[in-house]
């Protein structure tokens, strides 16, 4: 107990301090400056409404993906589910330099698009098609448990009532799910919120159009401006721990839920 | 709905399904490959083989073979004392050894450099005894610890919880030591929960990318770690070269989920929760 507090609090408590201690010694005109400039509120933009597109079409797909894979049988089954977690063990570089190989203007999907027009890589299109990857797992993972203690028999019943599949999804599984549904989103987002190996490849990284967070943070660091830096982290952190809240009250308003 | 109707629904469900893992997972994946064997095997080789990947590919092993033991050791520690004992503040913990996964790599990062950096908290003291952290490899072994804090702990506190501490009751009063208790009661109930958590942090400390590439420097030969000379091979143009060195890490990644289903099929081990 003693040794697990010591060593957590050496690791992981006392270096997060660091961000909030150097946050508050800079006074709340230099760190509202810092923090919100143009720039940095450019880039929270970005990084927040590319991570929440992401998050919404992995809410759907995934929710589809871990359906099939719940309720259906077909051959390769286990493949494609020992896949879904291969953005939790492919590391974010390697993501992001393949991802951007395919959706570049002469890559293996890009080329389809470029003589629409249309530009995937290097655009807040191609950071949430990265964040696609990276959050896929989060949500299947997440539904999948309340799925398999689902039984079939309450949806038959309901489609024997004489209730259409659409009703059935939005009346019986839906509200079922939806905890867990809005629990892997708010990882999913939270995770594409921070993310940067992956995104930083495809990114464009050109200052107010997409630009991503952390990758401002470096660019700040690199320059030796350590308050920019630290205070966008802070704004980054008060975020993950807004979601993390978010998360906690999900799990207890389920609980109480599933007793009530 | 007729039974047919029902049929040809679900399987369009399937197709679509797999239809996106196909263009969201494989073709990443396949791309990869495909990228590093373009010019030919000769080529890949000799990006392989080349001194800075070699290096590269030594401190990533280095760095994981410290990162991973003390997080096992940790992990298991912390999850013994929270499953095992009740005290105070129990949830509070628990969200604590959770925070590195919802802070973002490149602040995991930044806050070693303001802890150890030459304008850190610690900055004067390390430059006077001419300690080096940041831009060294003990900052690239801080941060991965930081970054893989979680996956052994977050594994081994509900399995552990679950089990109780029956087991480890009836063990003591029948005369086993302490040692006894862990080593031949506790550690082969959580086995494959132990391993499964270690395959993920072991895959996240040989690829992490966001908060090393903060600390390291990109010292070419020195503190490049895989991932980080994937990153200058790439932004080099050397694609072919980046790629390479990108394959082992894919492969890494493929023997990560080959071994990870291994245990939950085999060992019918079922993974506790969706977050890593």
């Amino acid at each position: 107990m003693g040794l697990t507090l010591a060593w957590l609090s050496l690791i992981v408590l006392i270096p997060l301090s660091t961000v909030f201690i150097r946050s508050a010694g800079m006074g709340w005109a230099d760190f509202l400056a810092a923090g919100f400039s143009p720039r940095a509120v450019a880039a929270y933009t970005v990084s927040f409404g590319t991570a929440f597109a992401a998050a919404l079409v992995n809410a759907a797909f995934g929710l589809l993906t871990a359906w099939v894979i719940v309720r259906y049988d077909f051959p390769g089954k286990r493949v494609v589910n020992a896949l879904i977690d291969l953005p939790f063990a492919l590391p974010t570089a390697v993501a992001g330099i393949a991802l951007t190989a395919i959706y570049a203007g002469n890559g293996w999907v890009g080329q389809f698009f470029e003589p629409l027009g249309i530009q995937l890589a290097y655009t807040p299109v191609g950071i949430t098609l990265a964040l696609i990857f990276i959050g896929l797992p989060f949500i299947v993972r997440s539904v999948e448990p309340v799925l398999e203690d689902m039984s079939a028999e309450v949806e038959e019943a309901a489609l024997s009532l004489g209730a259409n599949p659409w009703q059935v999804f939005a009346r019986v599984i839906l509200p079922a799910i939806l905890p867990s549904l809005l629990t892997g989103f708010a990882l999913a987002f939270a995770r594409g919120v921070g993310e940067y190996g992956s995104v930083i490849f495809i990114a464009g990284n050109m200052p107010f159009k997409s630009e991503i967070a952390p990758l401002l943070i470096i660019t700040q660091l690199e320059q030796y401006d350590y308050a920019g830096a630290t205070a966008i982290s802070t704004v980054m952190l008060v975020a993950s721990f807004t979601v993390l809240l978010f998360i906690n009250l999900i799990q207890a308003w389920s609980r109480q839920r599933m007793n009530g | 709905m007729s039974a047919l109707s029902f049929i040809r629904a679900r399987h369009l469900l399937i197709a679509a399904a797999l239809a996106f893992i196909a263009l969201f997972l494989v073709l990443p994946l396949i791309s990869v490959f495909f990228a590093a064997l373009q010019k030919g095997l000769a080529a890949y080789g000799a990006a392989v083989v080349d001194p800075d990947a070699l290096s590269a590919i030594r401190l990533t092993l280095l760095v994981a073979a410290i990162a991973v033991p003390l997080n096992i050791v940790f992990g298991v520690v912390a999850a013994w004392s929270i499953a095992k004992f009740d005290f105070p503040g129990k949830s509070l913990l628990v969200t604590f050894i959770d925070l590195p996964f919802s802070v973002s790599p490149v602040v995991a990062g930044l806050i070693f450099v303001l802890m150890f950096g030459a304008q850190g908290w610690f900055g004067t003291w390390l430059q006077d005894h001419d300690v080096q952290i940041i831009f060294a490899v003990p900052g690239i072994v801080l941060a991965t610890i930081f970054v893989t804090f979680p996956f052994v702990a977050r594994e081994l506190i509900p399995l552990m919880s679950e089990q109780g501490r029956d087991d480890e009751e009836a063990a003591l009063s029948l005369g086993a030591s302490g040692l006894q208790t862990f080593l031949r009661v506790t550690l082969p109930n959580i086995r494959w929960g132990l391993l499964y958590g270690v395959l993920l942090c072991n895959a996240r400390a040989m690829g992490e990318f966001g908060a090393v590439s903060v600390v390291s420097g990109h010292l070419r030969g020195i503190t490049n770690t895989m991932p980080l000379h994937v990153e200058i091979l790439y932004n080099e143009y050397n694609f072919v070269a980046a790629f390479a060195v990108a394959s082992l890490l894919a492969m890494l990644a493929l023997v990560t989920l080959v071994l990870k289903s291994i245990v939950e099929w085999r060992f019918g081990y079922h993974h506790g929760s969706a977050r890593h």
